[in-house]
């Protein structure tokens, strides 16, 4: 019993990110994710970057941000990040079709729903400088 | 207190901190950006000792074998000699022993050296003149007991380099060259795993040189070698390539011509890329290589990805020629 409640508060003192599982959960979803983004037809022309590995690279610290992990991206890095994507026509759709293939990414790998929704939640803060609004 | 050295200074490294960190109080010019594992521009070599497995988690397989690590997870265990990526390199003299063509624009040179040349089959090195000219190029075997370098060289026109090497240097000549590069090469692991080997031009070398090293080493699962050029007189090695085949059961070597209409028997007609891709339905589990024109690699990273192989599993050697 005063184990149980222990664990109970273990969980309750633990980050999303070390709940979610750090740095290998990233390892783990950042492949699954990133094909997800390739793959959608109604996205993908704005991951056309050439070179895979940067481009992989990125989607890394995408996650470790949207899983509350450690990160040092200001409001201001969103802005100028996208700025380029916004001119190529970056709107909701192309960030909701994102988070949605995040979500995809996470069930797929049984995280549970309460988890993702915290993601999702921590994506949602980011909305409006990504489309430099 | 642990102890890192690099080339002549030591400095100590507290218990708290990261090699990263260690460094970056001591001054020491060191590239970083990210400080958390993602960017790896970090990145360096441990010259003594295993670096401790957190520091190398993200890595590719190739680069843990040679004891690279990420300075910014790195809390050493043990006194560390390191190597910045950017410290000068050294080079040793061979002998020209064999300079042959392998066909109308190929040329096979075999250098010779004194000592053991210590390298993984598919790394290069840089190849440079006595005036200092430098290029890379891909070693295209094995480590022998005679220890040689087996080179490719493509005659690029115009290129000072490449005309040295067809046109003035003969067997007997010296050239100096560098420590071996480059993370794209076998390692004897998952040998049930399929492997894709995808090259065009003179990118059969360092492809040829992996090959050989996964069959000695008994990979047992599918191997496909698509090799790829213009005209069939471009391509070189067929014979041998055919008769490794007929040896290994689970070796395939698909040589592909990409010009005219129809191509001779024994050879597909398309580009090697292409024709990899259509051939190999999926790439769920397999070890990819790609060498040879840095479009030809690039779109294939990316098609193969999303063909299934892991981005860990796809190692790649983009040929940059430089301008003459």
């Amino acid at each position: 019993m005063t184990d149980t409640l222990n664990n109970q508060q273990t969980t309750m003192n633990k980050t999303l990110y070390e709940r979610i599982g750090g740095e290998p959960a990233v390892n783990t979803a950042v492949d699954i994710f990133y094909r997800k983004v390739l793959n959608d037809h109604r996205i993908n022309r704005f991951f056309d970057d050439v070179d895979m590995e940067k481009q992989a690279a990125k989607q890394k610290a995408f996650l470790t941000m949207a899983f509350g992990g450690p990160h040092s991206y200001t409001g201001e890095d969103m802005r100028t990040g996208h700025a380029h994507l916004v001119k190529m026509g970056l709107d909701d759709s192309h960030f909701d079709a994102v988070v949605k293939n995040l979500g995809a990414t996470l069930e797929e790998l049984n995280v549970p729903q309460e988890l993702i929704n915290e993601v999702v939640a921590i994506c949602e803060t980011t909305r409006n400088d990504v489309l430099g609004r | 207190m642990v102890k890192l050295t690099i080339e002549e200074n030591t400095y100590t490294c507290q218990p708290d901190e990261t090699v990263l960190d260690a460094l970056l109080r001591e001054e020491v010019n060191i590239p970083y950006a990210c400080k958390k594992g993602t960017c790896h521009s970090c990145m360096v070599r441990s010259i003594n000792t295993r670096p401790p497995e957190a520091a190398q988690d993200a890595l590719k397989n190739t680069l843990k074998k040679q004891n690279y690590f990420l300075a910014c997870l790195c809390h050493p265990e043990q006194d560390m000699v390191i190597k910045l990526p950017d410290q000068s390199e050294f080079y040793t003299e061979g002998m020209v022993v064999v300079n042959e063509m392998l066909n109308r624009n190929t040329l096979l040179l075999i250098v010779a050296f004194k000592d053991a040349f210590e390298f993984n089959a598919g790394q290069y090195v840089n190849l440079q003149r006595a005036d200092g000219l430098t290029r890379s190029y891909s070693i295209a075997n094995v480590p022998q007991e005679s220890n040689t370098l087996e080179f490719h060289i493509r005659r690029l026109p115009g290129g000072k380099f490449s005309e040295w090497l067809h046109d003035e240097i003969k067997a007997g000549d010296t050239i100096a060259v560098s420590e071996p590069r480059g993370h794209c090469f076998y390692i004897p692991e998952r040998s049930e795993q399929g492997i894709l080997l995808v090259g065009t031009g003179t990118g059969l070398a360092p492809l040829a040189g992996i090959l050989t090293d996964a069959l000695a080493q008994g990979h047992s699962g599918p191997i496909y070698l698509f090799h790829g050029s213009r005209e069939v007189e471009d391509l070189y090695r067929i014979d041998e390539m055919r008769k490794l085949a007929e040896q290994h059961q689970n070796f395939h070597y698909i040589p592909c011509i990409s010009s005219g209409k129809h191509v001779s028997e024994g050879f597909t007609h398309g580009r090697a890329n292409e024709v990899a891709l259509a051939t190999v339905p999926d790439l769920k589990g397999w070890r990819v290589f790609l060498c040879g024109h840095p479009d030809m690699v690039n779109q294939m990273k990316k098609m193969t990805f999303l063909k299934g192989a892991s981005t860990k599993d796809i190692y790649a050697d983009a040929f940059l020629s430089t301008p003459a």
